[in-house]
Parts: C-alpha cells; structure tokens; sequence
C-alpha cells in the first residue's frame, strides 16, 4: 500500500516536472511575446496590481506617511467594522446605491440599446449620442444642484408646489431623507456609459439568420425573441457590462460629494468612496483608508463573480 | 412621389423594395407606443445636457430672473468672454493650463496607444505561459476605480519622485486596462492566416506588428484614443500636481467655478467647455467606436 502511494507521488512529481519542463521550454521559444507584452506588463503591474497588494498589507497597519508603517494586526478592521458608525452609514448606502442604481442602470443600458436597434441608421446613430452623452458630460451633473435647489426658485420645488403635491419646499440636497434618492437619479441618468456601447454594437452583430429561424419554430412576440435569440447571442457583451456597472455602482463618491457637500447633512449621502477619501486624503491615515479599500475591492469581486454565475442561466 | 424617383424604379425595378418588409412578429401599435416612450427617455436624457449650454448662453440678467427660464432668451457669448478675461488676469496664462492639458492628453494616448497594443497583439495572437492568466487579471483590474487603488499609487509615486510633475498623471495612463482589453478583443478577430502569410514571407514579429498588424486595426485606435483622451482631459490631479502651473485646465475651470454667486455666468461656460470636448469627439468617431465595442464581449 505504501509503496504503491509511493509510486503515485513519484509519477505525479515526475509528470510535473515534466509539465514544468516544458512551459519551461515554451517560454524560451516565446521570447519574444514577453518583449512586446513586457512594457505594457511593468507599468500595469506597478500601477494596477501592485497597489492593490500594498492596499492589503497597509490595511494591517498604522500608516501616516510621516512615520513608517507599524503593524498592528486586524485593528483597522476592528475599528472599522465594530466602532466606526459614519463607515456602517458608508456601506449601507453604498449598498442601497449599487441595489438599486447597478441592476436599473444596467437593465436600462440594454433596454435602450435594444430598443433603439431596430432604428433607422442615422436615427440611432443620433440616439446614440444622446442616451451616451450625460455619462462623458465631465461635470455636467452639477446642473442638477440648480433642479433640485432647496428653497422655493428650485424647478422641482416650484414644479410640485404650483400643482399643489407640497405646500412647502423640500431640501433636496441637505435633508437626509431626501439626498440618496435624489443622488440615485442623477446616477441613473449618467448609467449608459461603455456598457451601452457594447451593447448597442452587440445587438447589430447578432446573426439575423437566427432571428428567420426563429419565426419558422414560432417564436410570437418580440419578447420571446429577445429572451430565447437575442440574449444568449449577447452574453459576452453582458459579461463586459455587468464589469462596468459593478465598478460605477460601487464607485460612488463624485455624485454625492459635489451634490450633497462634503461632509453631507449628518452623513446622510457618506459612501465607502467618501470615507476612504476622508481617511486617506483628509486626515492622512492611510492604513486605516487601506483597509476601506480592501473592503471594497472584496465587495467588488464577490459581486461580479455573483452575476458571473447568474448570467449563465440567461435564456434556457 | 416625385416624377425622377418613379422613372427610377421604373428603370431598376428590384434595385431598392420600396417598403422595407417589417419583421413578422411586430405590431404597428407597440411600435409606435415604442418610439414615443423612447423620445420621452431622449427628451429627459438630454435636457439637463440642453439647460446647461442656454444657461452659458445666458446674459447675467437672464441667469437671476424669476422665474427662470430654460430657453435663452437673448443669447450671448459674455460669459464665455468673461471666462476668458478671468483666465487671463490669473498669473498662469489660459495657454499655459491649455498646454499642460493637451500635453499630457497627447503623450498619455500616444504612449498608452503604443504600449496597450503591444501588449495585446501577443496576448491576441500567440499561445505562451502566462498568456490567459494576465489577461484575466487585466479585466478583474477594469473594476478598480481610481480611488481604491488612489493611496497606494500616491505612495508610490512619491517614492519614484513625480510628485508634481506630469509623469504622474501620464505613466500611469499607459496602462489603463480598459484599451489593453479592447484592443486585445478586436485583435481577436484578426485572421490568423495573415500574419502566418507575412511569417513565411520572412517577416519577423515587429514587422508583422507594425506593417500587418496595426494597419488593420484602425478602428480599435480610435477608440483607445478616445477614452484615453476622455479619461485625460477630464483628470483633475489635484492630488499629484499642486504647482499652479502645471494644473489642467479642467482643474483650473472648475477653480472659477466655485467662484461663488459672481461667477454663476463662467461657472456655466465652464461646465460647456469641460463637457463639450469628449463629446465633440464622440460624435465624430461614432461608428469607429461602435465597431471596436462589437468584440467586447468577455468570455467565460
């Protein structure tokens, strides 16, 4: 018996050096594909990969710049998760934020590239233009700060008190009640960005041959279509705009920093973005903005391996 | 219908159906319900974008009066003068902001442009160890925003020294994921028999990249150049850059205005000079950027 174990080991070890060998050898032979990806490589991995380690090991220490980093173990997180309320509030909003904007900004992206599909060309060219616009519109989004003003000359106001809804005017943008909704709009309105695009070029790149088989196997309506032919021709680009929603949804921070001020009305519209923005830009404790960042990368990557795993189901 | 266009179908009877045969599970109702819903969206998608460029447009009296309008009523370009006497009295000229934008939007995209497609023509191309394995990093990498990675990046750069110098904003905008994945995915649908023809012909990997390979991707070009430029122009660094005279001229803008209530004019202006530029070039390279996006897809 133990021999025979032995044996196994031996073969296993063998076949591995073997495998190794001849990567090994591969590599040598492919010299030349690690001289052209090797610019591309180094810049991307001191700018992209190594700060999301160091983001890591920072998070176990106190880090302040001046002094060099001290480690002390899982107390940034500790503090983060047991004794730091206004970082609860960041993450349930966060949370609310990316529920509700992530899905609807998504679904809507596809909707509106579905839709305008069947267009003429130069009318969805133009459609294009204008559902994709708000989201390159820099700091466009500002202007929404003059819809919702708090005092009776904001549009909205004005609006709901001549047709009578209110009798006085809300605070948008400093009552806490009001702040997230009115935030998630503005997101929701910047919420076709590059996800968008892929879909619009997607849907124009589905084979049409299918679409004539499908109405020979009785496919009735356009839903049916959509469900049974056009979306499970479109998966790839799903994939690449679930990517994009994940990273906006929860990368919130410009929207409700520049509406709602900074820091907002008792930190009704904080995100996990804010508070690691106060933390390491602010008060320069960067260990403890490390660990926020950790956080939310893990959030990150747990949420698109989630819609990974659903989108496979899409159309059977 | 006009006397040439009957003669012309007369002429060519089966050139062009003269009604385009609707798709057969389509009712004429939904179809109209349809396209008014999808005005209505348009409408509300781009009033906001409409209310910001008339109230540029806006003399001072018009901006305070109440109530407010949406539509100029007596449209100017005072406000856009004004900006340009404000950016005129600050000791950094407006051509030195200009110049520092448009210097660190143009060496970001060459490089990243030279770089990104290096990098991708291998990944697209050839089998090699570690091939499949970086290219999944790169897209886990396309969810990082800026500021997960923003501390980390601080420090380093900090360390290297280009703190205040535009190094900062620009080496690392050469390795912005997003244009490697594009690039790679429309590589993808690069025959592979045109560069195994230039291989035997005897040309060797840098010639098959530059004569072959780059020739042929065009379209992806244009739509790494916009998002880079999209992603430089927009960038504030404020973090990394406090000389006031190596500022963006974003950065600058936006200084005027948060002038407070004297400025509301130029703050106006200004949110339609930043907007204006990434969709000007939207616009213009429109289906270039709808070609490269058909292969966007991510496999699983």
């Amino acid at each position: 018996m133990k021999e025979n174990s032995n044996g196994y080991l031996q073969k296993y070890f063998t076949l591995r050096k073997h495998n190794f060998k001849v990567a090994l050898k591969k590599m040598k032979a492919s010299k030349n594909c690690y001289i052209f990806l090797a610019p591309y490589a180094i810049i991307f991995t001191m700018f992209y990969v190594f700060p999301v380690v160091a983001s890591i090991y920072f998070s176990f220490t106190y880090y302040n710049i001046l002094e060099p980093p001290r480690f002390i173990g899982l107390n940034n997180y500790i503090s983060l998760l047991l004794e730091d309320d206004i970082f609860l509030i960041g993450i349930k909003n966060t949370l609310i934020i990316a529920v509700v904007t992530g899905p609807l900004g998504y679904i809507m992206s596809f909707l509106f590239a579905w839709l305008i599909n069947e267009l003429p060309r130069w009318v969805r060219s133009v459609a294009v233009v204008v559902f994709y616009a708000p989201s390159i519109a820099g700091n466009c989004f500002v202007i929404f700060s003059v819809f919702f003003r708090g005092d009776a000359y904001g549009y909205v106001n004005a609006f709901l008190m001549n047709i009578g809804i209110i009798d006085n005017p809300i605070f948008w943008l400093t009552d806490p009640k009001w702040m997230l909704p009115v935030c998630m709009l503005v997101i929701l309105w910047m919420s076709l960005g590059t996800g968008f695009l892929s879909f619009v070029a997607g849907l124009q790149g589905v084979d049409r041959a299918q679409f004539e088989a499908g109405y020979m196997d009785g496919i009735k309506n356009r839903w049916q279509e959509l469900w049974y032919i056009t979306l499970p021709n479109m998966k790839p680009m799903l994939m690449f705009g679930a990517v994009m929603s994940i990273t906006q949804a929860f990368g919130v921070c410009d929207v409700t920093m520049q509406l709602c001020g900074y820091p907002s009305t008792d930190y009704a519209a904080r995100t996990i973005v804010t508070h690691l923005f106060d933390y390491g830009f602010s008060r320069f404790e960067m260990g403890y903005a490390c660990a926020i960042a950790t956080i939310l990368f893990l959030m990150m990557i747990l949420t698109n391996k989630a819609i990974q795993s659903l989108l496979r189901r899409v159309g059977t | 219908m006009s006397k040439k266009r009957k003669k012309e179908i007369e002429e060519k009877p089966y050139r062009k159906p003269l009604v385009k045969k609707r798709k057969p599970n389509r009712s004429i109702a939904g179809d109209i319900a349809l396209y008014l819903f999808l005005l209505l969206v348009a409408a509300i998608m781009v009033f906001p974008i409409v209310y910001a460029v008339n109230a540029a447009l806006k003399p001072l009296d018009e901006l305070f009066m109440f109530p407010p309008r949406i539509f100029a009523k007596n449209p100017t370009i005072n406000n856009f003068a004004d900006l340009f006497v404000t950016m005129g009295k600050s000791w950094v000229t407006f051509s030195r902001y200009l110049f520092n934008t448009v210097f660190i939007t143009a060496v970001g995209t060459a490089g990243h442009l030279m770089i990104a497609s290096m990098g991708a023509f291998v990944l697209a191309k050839y089998d090699f160890p570690g091939n499949a394995f970086f290219f999944k990093i790169v897209t886990v990498a396309m969810m990082f925003s800026y500021y997960v990675t923003g501390i980390p990046n601080y420090i380093l750069i900090n360390k290297l020294g280009w703190i205040d110098t535009y190094w900062a904003i620009i080496i690392p905008a050469f390795a912005s994921p997003m244009g490697l994945f594009l690039m790679k995915q429309f590589m993808e649908g690069l025959p592979t028999s045109l560069i195994e023809a230039a291989k035997i012909d005897g040309a060797n990997e840098w010639k098959v990249f530059f004569r072959i390979v780059m020739p042929n991707v065009k379209p992806a070009w244009m739509t790494l150049i916009i998002f880079s430029v999209q992603g430089l122009w927009n960038n504030r660094a404020s973090t990394f850059i406090y000389s006031e005279e190596r500022k963006t001229l974003v950065f600058a803008l936006q200084q005027i205005q948060a002038g407070g209530i004297a400025r509301t004019g130029q703050g106006a202006a200004v949110l339609v000079v930043v907007m204006i530029v990434p969709i000007l070039i939207f616009i213009f390279s429109e289906s270039q950027i709808l070609e490269t996006m058909a292969s966007s897809g991510l496999k699983d």
